[in-house]
């Protein structure tokens, strides 16, 4: 079906979401184009090392090595028989009237589809601390990057701050590759954590491994934290400054911190794209609205952690059920979904869990000292945000415009729900009344000669 | 492995050794390090801030931040997180005079 008169069907992200949609289509006869970031297909949570790099899926990935393994194996089979067309190290920057504009070694280049399937993940869910933009701080993924792809820690002693699964399971990988782990700093409390664990008996497994690996960090973990500080020296990180539940005052040596809450989902393509969104209380963010298969609507579909925070096994699943909804669409037979429908909603039930047992803290975004940086990229603090509102700023899209928050070349992703918590308490609103920042192309920096064309 | 730089190399010791100059110094790095690795292997900072006092030495590591984006002595400016280093690289932690 792979001829000229065959509806164009791309695929964005080459993790499990991607992958998945791209096998599924593949089995219908169709020939998809996926285009990814990365040089080599796998995502974040698969990612793969550069050429040369010798450890095993299984040091690498753990528990999860065989799913990594498949993941890869079926992927680069489909693109050594060319059965579909992998663009890699390319970033679509814009969507616009039914054409991706891709950012490539050769420029941009114009890519039209009949259909697309989004599949662009998320990255770490994080919230200002004081000091965070210091050198020596990171988000969480990132400590597992360096480790996963690099083989490297990203300091000699290492403080963890944040909550969720992430957190855990990053200094428990820190740990037994040998870097110095000084303390992982839950925001959680037990007595928090306590109402999650019905939910997340919805995966009894998962929820064991998490805590043997809770276990095996010992006396570094810390649960029910209050972070108070990043101190710094001339070049960056010093220590990590917080208290207990008991209220007793600790100062943690460190040069380096890793960061994060769970995740935020990457949406910028989808909203230039043309996506409705819907604030989603559990998951304290803006996510893009879609049925139960992942159908946005005009031949756009979103799959992945880009649109259900479900973690890498559930993006396998939306990714299969985001190609099935595409091509229910065309008219074409589908597989049978019961069983990844029935799974689906079993990992739904387990990150309502996680959502509870280790929740987003609104209270200290909202409670952020005013000398604090919210938007690291340019420097804006809590008291110019708080200042902004009184000039007809209440909704999220005015503030950026008075104050520049979510404007640096992050775009917002690392600042956006730290701000809209700090304005809505500021004006004694909601999060979802706030609003989110509208997406701008292009959704990564390109340069300038990447849009000349010679002749 | 402690480095000369922020970062620890835990594993991965078997690769090639390359060079490159970080601000001028001849510094060397292991073929498939990143841009990012190989600087923060030999010195602590990426590049200074347009906005603030604080050095930068990156943050997602995913490309999604942009905080670590670098200067080459010719020009071109790279993702540091994202490019691998090449033999012979001039990496600059500030704008070549030249921008200024």
């Amino acid at each position: 079906m792979s001829d000229a008169s065959s509806p164009k069907i791309v695929i964005v992200g080459a993790g499990p979401a991607g992958i998945r949609a791209a096998a599924a289509l593949v089995e219908a006869g169709f020939h998809p184009v996926v285009i990814d970031e990365g040089n080599r297909a796998g995502g974040q949570i698969y990612r793969r090392p550069p050429d040369g790099f010798v450890r095993t899926p299984e040091q690498l990935y753990g528990s999860e090595a065989a799913k990594a393994r498949a993941l890869h194996a079926l992927f680069d089979r489909l693109a050594k028989e060319a059965r579909l067309t992998h663009c890699a190290g390319s970033s679509v920057i814009a969507v616009h009237e039914g054409r991706l504009h891709v950012l490539g070694e050769g420029g941009v280049q114009l890519v039209s589809y009949d259909r697309l399937i989004l599949a662009t993940g998320a990255s770490d869910r994080v919230t200002p601390v004081p000091g965070w933009q210091s050198a020596g701080v990171y988000s969480l993924g990132a400590a597992q990057i360096a480790l996963k792809a690099q083989g490297v820690a990203l300091g000699r002693r290492i403080v963890l701050v944040g909550s969720g699964p992430l957190l855990t399971l990053v200094g428990a990988q820190l740990v037994k590759a040998g870097a110095d782990v000084a303390a992982v700093l839950d925001t959680s409390s037990w007595h928090r954590q306590m109402p999650g664990l019905w939910d997340l008996a919805a995966r009894p497994l998962v929820a064991l491994r998490g805590l043997t690996l809770r276990a095996r960090l010992g006396r570094r973990y810390h649960a029910g934290v209050t972070l108070e500080r990043i101190e710094t020296d001339g070049i960056g990180v010093s220590a990590m400054r917080w208290h207990d539940t008991g209220g007793r005052q600790h100062l943690t040596p460190c040069d380096m911190i890793g960061m994060g809450w769970h995740l935020r989902a990457e949406t910028h393509l989808a909203d230039l794209a043309g996506c409705a969104f819907i604030y989603d209380e559990q998951c304290r963010q803006w996510l893009p609205k879609i049925d139960r298969m992942g159908r946005a609507g005009n031949g756009l579909y979103l799959a992945g952690d880009g649109v259900r925070l479900l973690g890498a096994d559930g993006a396998e699943i939306t990714g299969r059920l985001a190609a099935a909804a595409c091509l229910a669409d065309l008219g074409l037979p589908t597989p049978s979904l019961s069983a990844d429908l029935r799974k689906l909603a079993r990992l739904e039930r387990f990150a309502r869990g996680l959502a509870r047992a280790f929740p987003w803290p609104a209270a200290m975004a909202r409670a952020l000292p005013d000398d604090a940086v919210v938007c690291r990229c340019e420097n804006v603090t809590a008291a110019a945000l708080r200042e902004s509102t009184g000039f007809g700023g209440s909704e999220a899209n005015r503030v950026k415009s008075l104050s520049r928050i979510g404007m640096g070349r992050c775009q917002g992703r690392y600042c956006q729900l730290a701000a809209v918590e700090l304005i809505a308490a500021r004006i004694g609103s909601t999060p979802g009344a706030v609003g989110r920042f509208r997406g701008q192309a292009p959704v990564r920096p390109a340069p300038i000669g990447a849009f000349l064309r010679e002749g | 492995m402690i480095t000369a730089g922020r970062i620890v190399r835990l594993a991965e010791f078997g690769r090639a050794q390359l060079h490159f100059t970080l601000d001028g110094q001849m510094c060397s790095a292991l073929a498939g390090d990143t841009v990012l690795t190989a600087m923060l292997a030999s010195g602590h900072v990426l590049r200074s801030s347009e906005f603030a006092p604080e050095p930068r030495a990156g943050f997602c590591l995913m490309g999604a931040c942009q905080d670590c984006w670098v200067w080459q002595q010719e020009g071109p400016r790279i993702r540091a997180c994202s490019a691998l280093i090449t033999e012979g690289m001039r990496l600059l932690t500030t704008p070549p005079e030249s921008w200024l």
